[in-house]
């Protein structure tokens, strides 16, 4: 929808019930745009985190910092800046995988991409591959001949480099 | 440590708050409070006849004192009739607690239990995520003072609005050992920002330096009580103070550097100057779409400071050259202290003879009163028929714009609507919470007709709970504002606006036990508003008035300030 840049977005908030519901809701009332939201503990076991990802111009992005941080339940948000943290998704894909040549040609390109079979059946074969959002649908392409019966992508969590850290010091 | 009901809890936590007065109706999931209610002498409790003049009433007490007002209803329909006055508070940035009944979270009886679609629920936290600063819904007894604590101190402080407290039956109803204490447990909340002082310093050279500045002072002035501010200011620097709609009564209208409030329906003198200025302090303001009319032609060729206590507010509807986050009274404080220092020229004389002169231009006195009942001329009169304490609150529409335009407002707090979110049937609840709140000072609600109607039942509550208050029906037989629309708008095509000579209003005031009056002269209209402000019980004056007559000037949808149409 959106044709401005993306940008993640790192939030710390308070690990009680109706946190992600009060997030959520203000995305679709101020009419952002989120491609991905996850959500999990964080080093401290009262804090959560959410790593979301947000589509905009500059002006939207600012707005979105801005009306999270008035959230009473988000602790703190920081936008990572730009190549200065790392990031990781993980997919799970089933595949059709009827034939032997078809199933060697897709754990040749497993490994390629470093992924793991982790289930196999007659006819598919479960991978999971972890990495960032371009490694995953580079993957995805080449597996578009063989037939993608199911797929679950988390979206993407990630962490600023180094000494730089987003976090709230007790 | 003491033993004793979430009821009884509750109850001593709002005391706990200076809670007197709470407006509310009850109903099955809160009935373990209205027993504990049974014998305490230091709440009172006015019962509403629908929750939404509750919530409203709430609101009127809260911005007419400055304090938090509370609401309370039951649980399903109970707590989504007061959505209206939630989301109306929350858009007016209005302190206000909400307490609403819920089923229980646990019980033997498990089909009358939260998540079961029992009977009368309604999940009225997630109904007013996107309308309250916070809401809450206990689990345990021991959290309810925490959770108290929590809301009166988050609808109170930063940008004021409305927290909602949801408690289920059972926690209200069972025992359980309680603590009372100041704890307050919100750590994500930070409502106090100190200005920074450099940006201050910035929007002090920008002041000095100013040849037409300008203030716009708006809504946060009065919630954070920085009339004063405004008035030094003005003083300092010569410049004329225009206000936002929300901000009507933040400068006293009389002044000779008041220039009415600026917007849709601003005054022109506030709509040209604005335009015309080369600086501009807006204070406390989110720059609406009512009072900025289209962005693009907004205060052209002004350098703007925005001061603002909500961070989210700057940059949101305009880019400003200086924005100051922090509260209005303390940033204003600290900017007169910095501008003082620097400025050494004389204020130009120029500047304040060109806002004598659009004032007389655009916004002249009337000259001599009209024969007909016409608007301008009856609010014009009611300000000389109103002692200078008495608090308006008005409905929505034009009878809302026409006191907008034509009723000054003198003092902060003394001018009472439902601004951002523009609600029909604010005026009147909003009129009995501000008497509540102000039991000596004259209350009047600046209604139309087709507003009145919409919570006209709570002339029962006011005759019942001895509130009286004024209520002058601009009564044109037609839902005059959308009809001016369609006239303007709509090529004369009027559908649904037509409300016929019905009700009659001083019949209906007489059934409920209130006054009725009707004028329809000048004479009978100045005797109505004598005896009204007289009388023990609340009076209905019905003044009808044409059913054509427009509000003007008007900014058409799109159009900017300057492109102000009709005379003023």
């Amino acid at each position: 929808m959106e044709t401005g840049k993306t940008k993640v977005i790192s939030v710390l908030v308070e690990n009680k019930p109706g946190v992600l519901h009060g997030v959520s809701n203000l995305f679709r009332r101020r009419n952002f745009n989120i491609e991905s939201i996850t959500v999990g503990p964080s080093e401290n076991k009262d804090i959560a985190r959410m790593t979301i990802t947000v589509n905009g111009d500059e002006k939207t992005l600012e707005q979105v910092v801005k009306q999270l941080a008035k959230l009473i339940d988000v602790l703190k948000v920081e936008e990572l800046e730009q190549g200065n943290f790392v990031m990781r998704e993980l997919a799970l894909i089933k595949v059709n995988a009827p034939t032997p040549k078809e199933r060697s040609d897709i754990i040749n390109c497993v490994e390629v991409f470093r992924g793991r079979i982790i289930d196999v059946s007659t006819d598919s074969l479960t991978i999971e591959i972890t990495g960032t959002p371009d490694k995953m649908d580079a993957f995805l392409n080449l597996m578009k001949n063989t037939g993608v019966i199911e797929l679950a992508r988390t979206g993407i969590t990630a962490l600023a480099r180094g000494a730089k850290s987003v976090r709230i010091d007790e | 440590m003491t033993k004793m009901t979430g009821a009884k809890a509750l109850l001593e936590s709002l005391e706990r708050q200076n809670v007197d007065v709470i407006f509310g109706i009850l109903g099955g999931a809160i009935l373990p409070v209205y027993d504990a209610l049974c014998g305490n002498e230091k709440i009172r409790h006015i019962l509403s006849r629908h929750e939404q003049g509750a919530a409203h009433a709430a609101e009127g007490y809260a911005r007419a004192s400055g304090r938090v007002g509370v609401c309370m209803a039951t649980s399903g329909p109970g707590a989504t009739n007061l959505v209206t006055g939630i989301a109306n508070a929350y858009m007016d940035s209005s302190p206000i607690v909400a307490l609403t009944g819920q089923v229980p979270s646990t019980g033997i009886n498990t089909s009358y239990m939260i998540g079961r679609d029992a009977f009368q629920e309604a999940d009225i936290i997630g109904i007013t995520t996107a309308i309250t600063k916070a809401n809450y819904q206990p689990r345990t007894i021991a959290e309810i003072p925490t959770i108290v604590n929590n809301a009166f101190y988050i609808s109170s402080t930063g940008r004021q609005g409305p927290v909602l407290i949801d408690l289920p039956k059972n926690i209200q109803s069972e025992t359980a050992e309680v603590e009372f204490t100041n704890k307050i447990d919100a750590r994500g909340y930070k409502p106090a920002v100190e200005p920074d002082l450099a940006k201050i310093s910035e929007a002090a050279n920008l002041l000095a330096e100013a040849e037409k500045p300008i203030i716009l002072s708006g809504g946060g002035v009065i919630s954070s009580n920085a009339s004063d501010e405004i008035m030094q200011m003005s003083d300092l620097l010569m410049a004329p103070v225009a206000t936002t709609f929300m901000g009507k009564g933040s400068f006293p209208e009389g002044h000779p550097l008041s220039v009415g409030s600026i917007g849709m329906h601003g005054n022109p003198a506030a709509n040209r100057l604005i335009s015309e200025s080369d600086t501009l302090l807006a204070v406390g303001t989110r720059f609406s779409d009512r009072a900025t009319a289209n962005l693009d032609t907004f205060c052209p060729c002004a350098k703007k400071i925005h001061i603002d206590i909500d961070a989210a507010e700057i940059g949101k509807n305009i880019e400003v050259d200086v924005p100051i986050i922090g509260d209005a009274k303390t940033s204003m404080k600290i900017l007169r202290t910095a501008l003082a220092k620097k400025l050494h020229k004389n204020q130009s004389s120029t500047w304040t003879k060109r806002v004598k002169e659009a004032k007389d231009q655009l916004s002249p006195l009337l000259r001599e009163m009209p024969k007909d009942l016409v608007p301008k001329a009856l609010l014009m009169e009611l300000r000389k028929l109103l002692p200078e304490n008495t608090i308006v609150t008005t409905e929505v529409g034009q009878n809302q714009m026409w006191s907008a335009l034509y009723f000054k407002a003198l003092k902060p707090r003394s001018f009472i609507s439902s601004g951002g979110l523009g609600t029909m049937g604010f005026g009147f609840p909003a009129a009995l919470g501000a008497k509540v709140a102000c039991p000596d000072r004259p209350v009047v609600d600046i209604a139309g007709d087709g507003s009145f109607i919409m919570t006209e039942q709570e002339l029962a509550s006011s005759v019942a709970e001895k509130i009286p208050v004024t209520i002058i029906v601009l009564n044109n037989s037609v839902l005059g504002m959308v009809a001016q629309w369609q006239r303007m708008l709509y090529k004369h095509r009027y559908m649904a606006v037509n409300l016929g000579k019905t009700p009659d209003f001083v019949k209906l005031a007489e059934a409920y036990g209130a006054q009725g009056l009707r004028a329809t002269s000048i004479e009978e209209f100045q005797k109505a508003v004598k005896t009204a402000l007289k009388s023990e019980v609340t009076t209905v004056i019905d003044v009808p008035i044409g059913s054509e007559e427009d509000v003007v000037p008007f900014v058409p949808p799109g159009c900017g300030l300057p492109q102000q149409r009709g005379d003023y």
